[in-house]
């Protein structure tokens, strides 16, 4: 009972984004990371390396990305919870083993809270240009489970969700922060520890002789035995079978492997994907926005209400797998569709595919502020013209 | 009775054989010497992960019948940090190829060797990239003939049990897979040692490598190793070259150093100590 309660830090806080998210992290139960210091995610890896220790859990700093990434997949490999967190330049590191993660079905949480780009960018100023690289920047095809959050009480929610997902579906997640969600301070409830879901992967049922290391249930997801256990698996980057063995010449296995990756997340789409729905019921323009811009959304919404516009938002807090049909409710039903991003024209492309024929006005930011509330209702007087 | 197929049977993935190597290859007696030493130690093998990056020694993870990780390319090291730290009453061994450990896997190299991570490393040192069809790499000897040194390589090679020594490894060895019996009881030896452990095996690669370079069969690579290897232990590995004429072998490291997960493990303790006070 006092390991959980050094664990979970029960109570009201005033806490930072950073921190919120290494909280959450430690309460669903991660309990080793590997990274290295970066602008603006270093505040991650301070808080844990000094809160791990307490819980008996590994900070170690490695001596970049690329091995960072491969230490955590070996720690989760090891059957312990594990994540890393970075930002853009230490992200296009890690995305090599992101790959390895998701070829070899590793649990794991990856923290991106992300700045201004390309190359180094802005370091201090926020950012949300990594979406797409969050689901296409390693080769070949693969999904990838993100994350949004857009309030410091969501640092923490959606990190826990990060790791309950992972677990559950076996897989690297990513959770797309941003600078102004990782530095700001706000109120924090961290709720009691038995309050808190957490979800741990599905263990084999069979013999060490029976078991096959990528032999899916129903679900998709296999089973998964840990090193040390006595099932003495192995496990490979290479396109492999059930039973882990290397098939590099066979179009069947590739085929069967890469869809069942794939389809493991595509299937399971509408238990992953979570949205965000205010004042959308009799909305003619809809604003769609994630993260930290949700935020001015919100309020532009709020405005445009007082000044007689039914305008409502969908806040994407998934956005990968992109929350399709979620999207394509609302476009038919309103007139128009607002989307903000705080970069030149990413998720707007999802929400273009979603909406179909509905107009979609998208309004770009780059650089240090996300929008500003007038902005947004100047963007939402212009869809209904 | 089943037949028995192979005295290493119980070590060996028998549903990974044939294995993927050449004739006259190295790795099989690298393999050979690896669960020879587990074997002779008695270690429970549900406690053994073996982990390898990408290239022909590569496989090797594969064909041994521990916990296997078969990582990207150059990224064992890491890989294998990660698992000793989660989990530390596992014993982890990478075994990979020059060019995966040293090119793309330098970097993850020298600073595990730094922080003593209690793993062991065993390196094939063929002198080129086999597998991609024998490029040269941070290994090959000056003036040698690859593909992509076709006029003769005028880049100098890595010194590994130096690099190795410099960078704070607690055992370091070089054998060349001629010396079966020494290289398995060097194993052994940094299969019991606590800390970074090095051993480096000189091994024949006569389709590419050999072929290239005046040694056409596996033979005329042992031969090479057997006229030109002189046993020099505990020598400078400094001065431990690999020329045409002398290739120097021998254990060079044995020193007594706090591993990284100990020191983990104590800093661990004392703040959860100090937690308990607090209270």
């Amino acid at each position: 009972m006092a390991e959980k309660r050094i664990a979970v830090l029960t109570g009201k806080h005033f806490m930072q984004g950073d921190i919120a998210c290494a909280e959450g992290a430690i309460a669903a139960g991660c309990r080793f990371f590997a990274g290295y210091p970066i602008t603006p995610a270093t505040e991650i890896a301070e808080r844990m390396a000094r809160r791990l220790p307490e819980v008996g859990g590994v900070y170690v700093q490695m001596e970049d990305e690329l091995a960072s990434m491969a230490a955590v997949i070996g720690a989760s490999y090891a059957g312990v919870k594990s994540m890393t967190a970075t930002s853009g330049p230490g992200f296009s590191l890690m995305v090599e083993n992101i790959g390895l993660a998701f070829m070899t079905e590793t649990p794991c949480v990856i923290v991106n809270v992300m700045r201004g780009g390309p190359s180094t960018g802005q370091p201090t100023k926020s950012g949300q240009q990594d979406v797409m690289q969050a689901k296409w920047g390693s080769h070949g095809d693969y999904e990838i489970i993100a994350l949004a959050p857009s309030s410091v009480q969501e640092a923490f929610d959606l990190t826990v969700q990060a790791f309950n997902l992972s677990e559950t579906y076996r897989t690297p997640v990513v959770v797309l922060a941003d600078e102004i969600v990782g530095h700001m301070w706000e109120r924090v409830t961290i709720p009691k520890a038995d309050e808190i879901r957490v979800v741990n992967r599905k263990k084999p049922q069979v013999s060490p002789s029976e078991y096959a290391p990528f032999r899916p249930d129903e679900d998709l997801v296999p089973p998964m035995a840990c090193f040390g256990e006595g099932y003495r698996f192995y496990a490979t980057g290479l396109t492999h079978d059930e039973s882990g063995l290397p098939r590099t010449s066979s179009a069947e296995a590739q085929q069967k492997l890469v869809q069942r990756l794939c389809d493991k997340i595509r299937k399971n789409a509408d238990k992953i994907i979570k949205t965000e729905g205010t004042m959308l019921e009799d909305a003619e323009v809809a604003v769609v926005a994630y993260g930290i811009t949700s935020r001015s959304a919100l309020s532009a919404v709020r405005k445009a209400r007082e000044a007689g516009i039914k305008a409502g938002l969908l806040r994407l807090v998934t956005l990968w797998p992109f929350p399709t049909k979620q999207v394509s409710q609302v476009a038919k039903k309103v007139d128009a569709i607002v989307v903000l991003e705080m970069n030149y024209g990413q998720i707007v492309r999802e929400v273009e595919r979603a909406a179909k024929e509905t107009p979609v006005i998208f309004l770009p930011k780059l650089g240090e502020e996300p929008h500003k509330p007038s902005e947004v209702l100047w963007g939402v007087r212009g869809a209904l013209q | 009775m089943r037949e028995e197929l192979h005295p290493f049977e119980t070590f060996l993935r028998r549903e990974m054989m044939p294995h993927i190597w050449c004739e006259g290859c190295g790795n099989g007696i690298i393999l050979n010497c690896y669960v020879r030493a587990l074997r002779d130690l008695g270690i429970d093998i549900n406690k053994v992960v073996t982990v390898s990056g990408i290239g022909c020694i590569g496989r090797i993870s594969g064909y041994t019948n521990t916990d296997s990780y078969h990582t990207t390319h150059g990224r064992a090291i890491a890989f294998a940090t990660g698992v000793k730290l989660a989990k530390p009453e596992l014993k982890v061994v990478v075994i990979s190829g020059d060019g995966d450990l040293f090119a793309i896997g330098g970097n993850h190299f020298i600073h595990a060797a730094r922080r003593n991570v209690d793993i062991q490393v065993i390196c094939a040192n063929n002198f080129n990239y086999g597998m991609t069809g024998g490029q040269y790499g941070p290994t090959t000897p000056l003036e040698a003939w690859t593909t992509t040194t076709p006029y003769g390589n005028i880049e100098h090679p890595f010194n590994l049990v130096h690099l190795a020594a410099a960078s704070g490894a607690v055992y370091v060895a070089r054998w060349t897979t001629l010396h079966v019996r020494r290289l398995t009881e060097c194993i052994k030896k940094a299969l019991q040692k606590e800390g970074f452990s090095f051993i480096e095996v000189i091994s024949p690669c006569p389709e590419i490598y050999g072929r290239y370079n005046k040694m056409r069969t596996g033979i005329d690579m042992m031969n090479w190793f057997r006229k030109a290897s002189e046993v020099q232990n505990y020598s400078d590995p400094a001065k431990a070259e690999i020329t045409p004429e002398r290739i120097v072998i021998g254990e060079f490291v044995d020193i007594e150093k706090p591993s990284f997960g100990r020191l983990l493990q104590d800093m661990t303790a004392k703040v959860q100590e100090r937690m308990r006070e607090e209270k």
